[in-house]
């Protein structure tokens, strides 16, 4: 297994002499399809730092928050800034879906595209670096629609790094990932980390959820509901929501 | 000559058969490639834009799937003509014009399923490649790359109209022997010199010609699948 | 990239066929617009073999029907028009499209029915047998392509003080097709249809039908030949279509028409009025 320290320095490098994107301000956002409001009066400002990690029921607008801040979505109403202007820098960001989709190609011609995507030539050995980072070099060569989940999801994180961007979105990076594969994807996570790059992150995993954050952002019915690093959080939630929540009882 | 007569001709091989039988192939394994190349950017760029009357277009496109051949033939008959807007390299009674009608044929076929894919395509692919930032004309590439496997099957759409019309090279290639003759054309001319048994003939070769090139298509697909899919 | 690729080898491929096809095109051809019963009787598979093998010309026969022939003549779609309605063709050459016009050969039509002879008529006159045909209402297929046969028709009940053209009565069938799909109907259905005999005698499929009328000399059908005007449209090959008229007018062109039999039958008889083939004759 390669050297992970040397591997994340080259991300580490950009990351940190780069600005531009954080932080990333939420003012009265809301966001409605229709008539059903997904999210109300959302204030958030997230910071340069160590993990910030989404928590929530389903339906809380988790994943939304992150669409919105990717851009992908536009808000009803509100206003998200980076660093103060309406427009985050080109390719500051990327995002790993829950479900991410594989073009229909081969592990390193994803890889490929999108270091193209991100207007960057397809050279091989960043190609090399990505697959190593990932631990998928063995599959180079292989159809990504035929990899396993796990390898999927190894593949498309991958894929976000190729963008080398300041600010890295997962949702639910292990939803639906076996225990070895979890760790894996958390090692590469806490990896990317520590190499200056902010993560923003959602899970429905408490034990994730503490071996990872630095901070956490408890949502619930498509609003904040709290905001706190994460060791006072787990200890001491503030809200009555969030203690149940943690207890494992229904939160509506 | 009779049906013993046709299998003959057909068994030994006959040379102006064979002739016949590879330009029937080059005209239209040529209009498909023209089809496609034309075809597929266009549906996939209507996929993927928005812009008004779009709705119509749509509309326009999936109705031109069912142009009539003869009238493909006619208007690339009278633009060909001498006394036509095109008239002047002189192409009218060439394969080239038997390539263009049949390319005029099929390209709204190809392009109209091209459409429907791309843009089911499109919406697996949207969150993707907005989030990597991949620009209009890039999208487009990457859809028609990544729906290569479905394109085959339209194009094979648009190669069967093709190999089966004979009222547009009927009319824009003359049906001169030996030139532009193709396998429908000498169907038709058999039929009226009351051959029916040789066009018979012709007609099963011609149905065994389509399939072949829909079994290696098959064949081609199902092996890259395996191997890039 | 791939799609860049993918223009080139489809403009490769249409070049690449345009150029395959079209080499022998540029070497020495002409076009010639003619008709469904010149093509359909086998006459120019007879002959043009023997006129390519004096000159190296290459001929392309278009065949349609004599007004389409005209027509792509008229448009300067081809270089020479070889067809049947002498009227026609006279317009066409007043008309300046052509440059003059030649008599070729002739041969007859002749009235196919069914051997049954619904109408009762057999024998050697036309207008009494379209008498009869009219009054008894038998059906008729028409040609109805303003081909030349299509024409004679015409002439020929208007001989007979008839016009079912005009009536359209149920037993009047114009199908709008060529000579062998007209015989096809008329088998198929049981009807009386006009041929040329050329076509007629190379018919495959005879079925139940045979010659009801023949021999009538209102029934000759003279093929004349004609140069598209180059003054007209200047792309016409003129000494390569002056060169294939003058061989079809001369002792050997006339000759080679004569001897194309089928079946011990003599299709079309070379009537050009050329000094050389009185002389032979």
């Amino acid at each position: 297994m390669p050297d992970s320290a040397v591997i994340a320095d080259g991300l580490h490098a950009r990351a940190a002499a780069s600005t531009g994107s954080l932080p990333i301000r939420f003012e009265g956002i809301d966001f409605a399809v229709g008539a059903t409001h997904i999210l109300s009066g959302v204030e958030l400002e997230l910071h340069a730092g160590g993990p910030t990690v989404l928590m929530g029921p389903n339906g809380s607008g988790k994943t939304t928050l992150l669409k919105l801040a990717m851009g992908l979505l536009t808000p009803t109403a509100g206003s998200i800034t980076f660093d103060g202007a309406s427009h985050a820098p080109a390719r500051a960001r990327a995002i790993m879906f829950q479900k991410p989709v594989m073009l229909r190609r081969s592990v390193a011609a994803n890889i490929a595209f999108a270091l193209e995507a991100a207007g960057r030539p397809s050279s091989t050995s960043d190609i090399r670096r990505l697959l190593d980072l990932a631990h998928i070099a063995p599959l180079a060569e292989r159809p990504a629609r035929r990899l396993s989940g796990g390898e999927q999801q190894r593949l498309a994180l991958a894929r976000a790094l190729a963008r080398e961007p300041q600010v890295l979105f997962l949702d639910e990076p292990t939803a639906s990932l076996d225990p070895s594969s979890t760790k894996l994807v958390e090692e590469i996570i806490s990896q990317v980390s520590a190499s200056g790059v902010k993560i923003v992150m959602s899970t429905h995993d408490l034990g994730q959820a503490r071996r990872l954050a630095h901070e956490i952002v408890f949502m619930a019915g498509g609003r904040v509901v709290e905001h706190e690093p994460a060791a006072s959080f787990f200890n001491q939630p503030a809200t009555e929501e969030a203690r149940r929540f943690l207890a494992g009882e229904l939160v509506v | 000559m009779d049906g013993v007569g046709a299998l003959d001709l057909i068994l030994s091989g006959d040379r102006t058969l064979f002739a016949i039988v590879r330009l029937s192939l080059l005209v239209t394994l040529s209009a498909t490639l023209l089809a496609a190349v034309v075809g597929m950017p266009l549906g996939a760029t209507v996929a993927l834009t928005r812009f008004p009357g779009r709705d119509a277009a749509i509309v326009m496109l999936n109705g031109l799937m069912g142009l009539p051949p003869v009238v493909v033939g006619l208007l690339v008959f009278l633009a060909l003509s001498r006394s036509g807007p095109l008239g002047s390299p002189g192409i009218l009674f060439t394969p080239t014009a038997m390539i263009i009608a049949q390319a005029v044929l099929i390209a709204p076929i190809i392009a109209a399923l091209t459409r429907q894919l791309v843009e089911d395509l499109w919406a697996e692919y949207r969150d993707e490649l907005t989030a990597m930032e991949v620009g209009p004309l890039a999208r487009v590439k990457t859809l028609l790359w990544d729906a290569r496997f479905s394109l085959v099957t339209i194009g094979l759409a648009g190669f069967g109209r093709a190999a089966a019309e004979v009222g547009a090279v009927m009319i824009v290639g003359g049906n001169i022997d030996g030139f532009t003759r193709v396998m429908t054309t000498t169907i038709a001319l058999e039929t009226s010199k009351g051959n029916l048994a040789l066009a018979i003939g012709l007609g099963l070769v011609l149905i065994t010609l389509i399939m072949a090139v829909n079994a290696i298509a098959w064949g081609v697909r199902q092996w890259a699948e395996r191997h890039a899919g | 990239m791939k799609l860049r690729h993918l223009a080139l080898v489809a403009a490769l491929a249409v070049g690449a066929a345009h150029a395959a096809t079209t080499a022998r095109a540029q070497d020495k051809s002409i076009v010639v617009a003619s008709t469904t019963s010149t093509q359909d009787s086998g006459l120019f598979g007879h002959i043009l073999p023997l006129f390519k093998a004096k000159t190296g010309i290459d001929v392309k026969i278009i065949s349609q029907g004599t007004g389409q022939a005209i027509d792509t003549g008229r448009r300067g779609d081809a270089d020479v028009v070889f067809v049947h309605a002498k009227s026609q063709e006279e317009k066409f050459v007043a008309d300046g499209f052509g440059v003059k016009r030649f008599d070729v050969m002739y041969n007859d039509f002749v009235l196919i029915g069914p051997k049954t002879a619904p109408a009762g008529i057999k024998g050697q006159d036309i207008v009494a047998a379209l008498k009869a045909i009219f009054a008894a209402g038998s059906p008729f297929v028409s040609r109805g392509d303003k081909s030349g046969t299509h024409a004679a028709e015409l002439d020929l009940w208007k001989a007979a003080g008839l016009d079912p053209a005009a009536a359209k009565p149920a037993w009047y069938r114009e199908i709008g097709q060529g000579m062998g799909a007209a015989l096809n109907t008329a088998g198929a259905m049981g009807a009386y249809v006009l041929a040329d005999r050329g076509t007629w005698i190379s018919f495959k499929n005879k079925g139940d039908l045979a010659i009801a009328v023949e021999g009538d000399k209102r029934l000759f059908n003279q093929y004349g030949i004609i140069l598209v005007n180059p003054a007209k449209h200047p792309s016409v090959k003129k000494e390569l279509g002056q060169c294939f008229i003058d061989w079809v007018l001369s002792a050997d062109g006339q000759s080679a028409i004569r001897s194309y039999k089928i079946e011990g039958q003599q299709l079309f008889f070379p009537n050009a009025e050329s000094a050389e083939l009185k002389k032979a004759g």
